[in-house]
């Protein structure tokens, strides 16, 4: 759905391109990945006044973040090499067992500890908090990367609206269960449904955001549809796809990856090159569409933005 | 003709085990390697290297059960084409994965066990594949069968490198290890003779039974 033709859609009326209403765009007028790439370049020439609607409010030096826009990985590689269990287990099988996922309607239910529960339909969600474009290194625990500009809004201000209540210490995720559409979750292997968790301080972290969108599009199946945490300074399987209820809890969740492996796959996952895995390096990583490895950075390189999140904590035994 | 009805078996044998070689070539000339084109070609080598070790390993235990003497003689031919493939395997991963980093490297072998042990698998091969020559075999007399053994002991360390390397689901790995161990048993001394055994009462029988049908058969 995302290739159609560049025709018709200039790079400076794109610009007009609102990303609060999304799901409304006819699939004609989707942002295919050269026009999004040549309007970022068009920004970029137009000076700051046009692109600093796209820029998140004074998280980067806009320096570092126009630098990582550079670095983009390729659309086609964010859309078929997919780690996404409840289709396949084959990253290369996710896309093409996806593409029929109904995302609308949706709704995602907020409850547990809060002062004002809800169930929230997703194109409230996208009216009701503002759109905008977070360019993040996503780390998988895999030892590969990628660089995605996504669509979305701070998980903070979904919880603000919510507003948890003092017993509420740690957010609980959840992904839509139903084997039906989702034929991966047949498979008994893994405890369903898929299930992520947050302590309430991370969650508020400006960097943690819910995404609907990646390239300027609404998210494809395969990436998560209609609705997804990004938590970019963690490995890849704590960002939980397709999300249909969050629930403030008073303690730690048991995620699914710490149920399957409680070995390898603790509750803050954070990324780090000093903590070791059985199998995978975590002291490197290879970014999708290049050839040598990069060193990898404690945080994904967010350091700066999280890292007092964890002060004391010894993150060798809390992995 | 008459060649040919000689010899389809073993050139069969060599097309089948090339097919996987030149479907990675093919794919690589039609940008069909995925997004993560170097793990590809890992996964994929290391996937064929073990295939055809298992059946390299199932040619003896073919010939206990169904006298298929033709299959023993692919016996060196699959063993080569399992080490052709787990050196493809190996030089991506320390080559290509990893580019010969020696730091990298000592992270990636020494550290992870199952990077260790498949190591240890490769090892293990290296000396087969060089003594699999007519010339070795009689230099080695009766210690070249001894030195040859090794080969279950490299499809035991594969499998386990196997097991180890994925991410929870281990049924894929525990099935290849269950035909590994089913094949090592068919050659248990009291397994096989009690095959073999099984086999001639077996032919005796159907002799018998064909040769009271031919007396029937009489006027």
């Amino acid at each position: 759905m995302l290739s159609a033709q560049p025709t018709g859609v200039r790079s400076g009326a794109a610009v007009q391109f609102n990303g609060g209403d999304m799901k409304k765009i006819p699939s004609s007028e989707i942002t295919p990945e050269s026009v999004y790439l040549s309007r970022r370049r068009f920004i970029g020439t137009a000076g700051v006044l046009a692109g600093s609607a796209f820029l998140p409010s004074g998280l980067w030096a806009a320096d570092s973040y126009e630098e990582l826009r550079k670095e983009l990985t390729p659309l086609k590689a964010i859309m078929n090499y997919n780690n996404f269990y409840e289709f396949s287990t084959k990253k290369e099988d996710v896309a093409p067992l996806s593409q029929g996922f109904r995302t609308s309607p949706w709704s995602v239910k907020v409850g547990g500890h809060v002062g004002k529960p809800g169930t929230f339909d997703i194109d409230d969600i996208r009216k009701r908090f503002p759109q905008e474009e977070r360019v993040y290194r996503l780390r998988c625990v895999e030892s590969w990367s990628m660089v995605i500009p996504w669509m979305g809004f701070p998980l903070a201000a979904l919880l603000k609206a919510v507003e948890p209540t003092p017993k509420a210490k740690y957010l609980r995720f959840e992904t839509l269960q139903d084997s039906k559409q989702m034929p991966g979750q047949k498979s008994s292997w893994y405890s369903w449904p898929y299930v992520e968790g947050l302590r309430l301080d991370e969650a508020m972290n400006d960097l943690a955001i819910l995404a609907t969108g990646l390239y300027g599009n609404p998210l494809p199946p395969q990436n998560g549809a209609p609705i997804r945490l990004v938590v970019p300074w963690k490995y890849g399987f704590k960002s939980i796809k397709s999300i249909v209820k969050i629930d403030l809890v008073g303690s730690k969740p048991n995620s699914l990856w710490m149920q399957a492996a409680p070995n390898e796959y603790g509750f803050y996952a954070n990324v780090n090159p000093a903590v070791d895995h059985p199998r995978w390096s975590q002291a490197s990583e290879r970014r999708i569409g290049e050839f040598f490895r990069r060193k990898t950075l404690p945080f994904n390189g967010y350091a700066e933005q999280v890292a007092q999140l964890y002060a004391g904590m010894d993150l060798r035994r809390d992995f | 003709m008459a060649w040919l009805k000689r010899r389809w078996l073993p050139i069969l044998t060599h097309i089948g085990a090339l097919l996987p070689l030149a479907r990675l070539i093919w794919n690589f000339f039609h940008d069909q390697l995925t997004a993560n084109p170097i793990q590809y070609i890992t996964f994929q080598t290391g996937k064929s290297a073990l295939v055809l070790l298992v059946l390299a390993l199932a040619c003896t235990p073919l010939n206990t059960i169904f006298e298929l003497k033709r299959v023993v003689g692919l016996r060196k031919t699959l063993g080569l084409y399992a080490f052709l493939y787990a050196t493809l395997h190996f030089l991506t991963f320390v080559g290509l994965d990893y580019q010969f980093d020696p730091e990298l490297l000592k992270e990636a072998i020494f550290k992870k066990r199952y990077a260790l042990v498949g190591f240890a698998a490769f090892l293990t091969l290296l000396p087969l594949a060089i003594t699999s020559t007519k010339g070795w075999m009689r230099r080695l007399g009766k210690n070249w069968k001894r030195l040859h053994r090794l080969i279950y002991l490299a499809a035991l360390l594969v499998i386990i490198h196997f097991v180890w390397l994925v991410k929870s689901d281990i049924r894929e790995p525990l099935a290849y290890g269950a035909v590994v161990l089913l094949l090592l048993a068919l050659r248990l001394k009291t397994i096989r003779r009690a095959l073999v055994t099984l086999r001639e009462r077996l032919a005796t029988r159907r002799r018998n039974y064909n040769r009271v049908t031919f007396r029937e058969d009489l006027p």
